[in-house]
């Protein structure tokens, strides 16, 4: 069983999976909702705009989210972020595949939407962090 | 009338397991019809690197990985009509056939070899021109030198060399996708402004042009997104039919997992706007795409929409850009945290004192690395708030100037003797650094063709 008060932050990992990939300094992350009931909850929090503030210190230039219903995802594409991409940034993770667990990493607050979809998370996968 | 193409892939970059595609071989092998194994062993850097390797040796410059993946499989390949196509020749595709037909005349076969040429743009474009091109940076303005240029051409050359009766397609820098898209157009003769075809053909490439990453790689987070046998993950293959439905499977026996989850990541994988994903061959539309899980390890995707291909191509120009130095010392145990900030300190203050053009970056791995960044910031918030009990410092830059990057490594070696208590464990590495920057280049400068080995010999 999972234990929530009502006011704590809901970490983004437990509604969604992510998968980052590069072009030289762009980076993308696909976004997908672990179940459908997701997908309103993600599509009001994780806006491009939180989705800026939350890479901050990497200084995205641009922040946009494609919705793809159909799919249940978002694609969110950040510019800049890479320090130069993979042939020129000086950090370990030229291409930011690791990025996709710093998406992850968001805090969502505990709205009803939020509520409904932890309630239908499969129970094997209803892992409390 | 054939309808249903099988498409295996055997690699999905150059540094990838090498006996994956066996299983995958033995799979195609018990059926009938068209089939096709894949590899993709050219990253954005391997071309520049083999480009410089065959500057020193005109006989080399395909990618070192070649032997290593063909020599497992292409025995038996060629007694099961499973053609082989990839990207492996690099910089010398024809070096690289002329190294399989050994292979094969070694093993007692003597197949007929197609060579793809013609992406290269190497003295077609001055670099000017090419800097006039660039898109995204101005990373090539005023430079006076490039080590290579290559387009992204399309799947028509593929398709021309097993149209010659080819059973090994061998290519030079190509657009990934079109590693698929090319046998489908070869064996469904689909025509080259067909779009919805080329995006259905493209999306299978695209799918499978990371090997695993569709089946279970690059997915697993244990107790969240589990993946049976990771350890022996089978990679994809695609079953496509004249209408462009394919289906995602891998071989039985072996691990990973192919589901709604795996493919819908891997669809999205390194594409921006999904409505507008460009190739040479189409535009494809993955707004309206479907994902429908059909059996065990089995998915059909299909929706795929395409626009008519851009009038231009994609074009990756590298340039050497100096080395990069990267030196590392850890400490552990009780006030660690404190000790590695004392330790970035003292560098930070040596460099400035010396060499104080060039960047460098720190990174405590174990606190601050992988989301760290280079001004610090990140690492500045870490570090004070740190109770770590075992810390990594990395130290990095970038330059022409050697002089200061080796003073940055030896800076950081002394810190054995001169720096805080229980450094332990320094490591330095000095690396040639390839940069590259993107073009857009009409496709009148590129001129793809496919010829068979013994006709060019």
């Amino acid at each position: 069983m999972t234990m929530h008060r009502p006011t704590a932050p809901i970490l983004l990992h437990r509604l969604a999976f992510a998968r980052a990939g590069d072009k030289g300094n762009r980076l993308n992350i696909a976004m997908v909702c672990r179940v459908p009931e997701a997908y309103p909850a993600l599509a009001e929090q994780v806006t491009a705009d939180a989705v800026a503030a939350h890479f901050a210190p990497r200084r995205p230039t641009r922040v946009v989210r494609y919705d793809l219903p159909n799919l249940g995802a978002f694609n969110f594409v950040l510019d800049d972020v890479l320090e130069g991409g993979v042939n020129a940034s000086l950090g370990l993770d030229g291409h930011g595949k690791a990025l996709s667990f710093r998406l992850l990493e968001l805090e969502l607050a505990p709205t009803q939407k939020v509520q409904e979809a932890l309630r239908v998370l499969p129970a094997a996968h209803a892992i409390n962090i | 009338m054939t309808d249903m193409v099988r498409i295996g892939s055997g690699a999905g970059f150059a540094g990838d397991r090498v006996e994956a595609a066996v299983p995958v071989v033995a799979e195609l092998a018990r059926h009938e019809g068209p089939r096709f194994l894949i590899f993709e062993t050219l990253a954005e850097r391997t071309l520049a690197a083999c480009q410089l390797a065959r500057r020193n040796d005109p006989s080399c410059g395909y990618s070192p990985a070649l032997e290593r993946f063909v020599a497992p499989i292409l025995a038996s390949c060629l007694s099961s009509g499973i053609r082989i196509i990839g990207n492996f020749g690099a910089a010398n595709p024809r070096a690289a056939a002329a190294r399989i037909a050994a292979l094969a005349k070694a093993a007692g076969f003597s197949p007929c070899i197609a060579v793809v040429d013609g992406a290269s743009l190497d003295g077609r474009l001055s670099v000017a021109e090419l800097a006039a091109r660039e898109v995204g940076g101005t990373l090539l303005q005023g430079r006076q030198a490039i080590v290579s240029a290559d387009a992204y051409i399309g799947a028509t050359a593929i398709m021309e060399g097993l149209d010659l009766g080819a059973d090994i397609v061998v290519t030079g820098r190509i657009a990934d996708p079109a590693l698929a898209l090319g046998p489908l157009r070869h064996v469904f003769r689909w025509n080259e402004d067909e779009w919805d075809l080329l995006a259905a053909g493209t999306l299978a490439g695209h799918l499978l042009e990371c090997g695993a990453q569709v089946s279970g790689g690059y997915f697993a987070d244990p107790g969240v997104k589990d993946v049976p046998d990771l350890s022996h993950v089978g990679f994809p293959i695609a079953e496509i039919a004249r209408d462009g439905t394919l289906t995602l499977t891998k071989p039985p026996g072996t691990g990973g997992r192919i589901d709604r989850f795996t493919v819908i990541e891997q669809m999205l994988y390194e594409i921006h706007d999904p409505a507008a994903y460009l190739t040479p061959d189409v535009v494809l539309d993955l707004t309206a795409a479907r994902v429908e899980e059909i059996g065990p390890d089995r998915v059909r995707v299909s929706g795929a929409r395409g626009h008519a291909r851009p009038e231009t191509l994609k074009t990756t120009v590298c340039f050497e850009a100096g080395h990069l130095a990267e030196a590392e010392i850890s400490y552990a145990g009780p006030n660690a945290a404190a000790r590695a900030q004392l330790a970035a300190q003292i560098i930070r203050t040596r460099m400035a004192e010396q060499a104080p053009h060039l960047l460098v970056r720190v990174d405590a791995i174990g606190l601050a690395s992988l989301f760290n960044d280079t001004a610090g910031t990140v690492l500045a918030e870490q570090v004070l708030q740190a109770r770590a009990q075992d810390v990594r410092l990395r130290f990095a830059a970038q330059s022409t100037d050697l002089q200061a990057l080796n003073l940055l490594l030896d800076e950081v070696e002394a810190l054995y003797c001169v720096g805080p208590a229980g450094g332990g464990g320094v490591r330095r590495h000095l690396t040639a650094r390839l940069s590259s920057a993107s073009c857009l280049v009409e496709r009148s400068f590129t001129h793809p063709c496919a010829t068979l080995l013994e006709e060019a010999a």
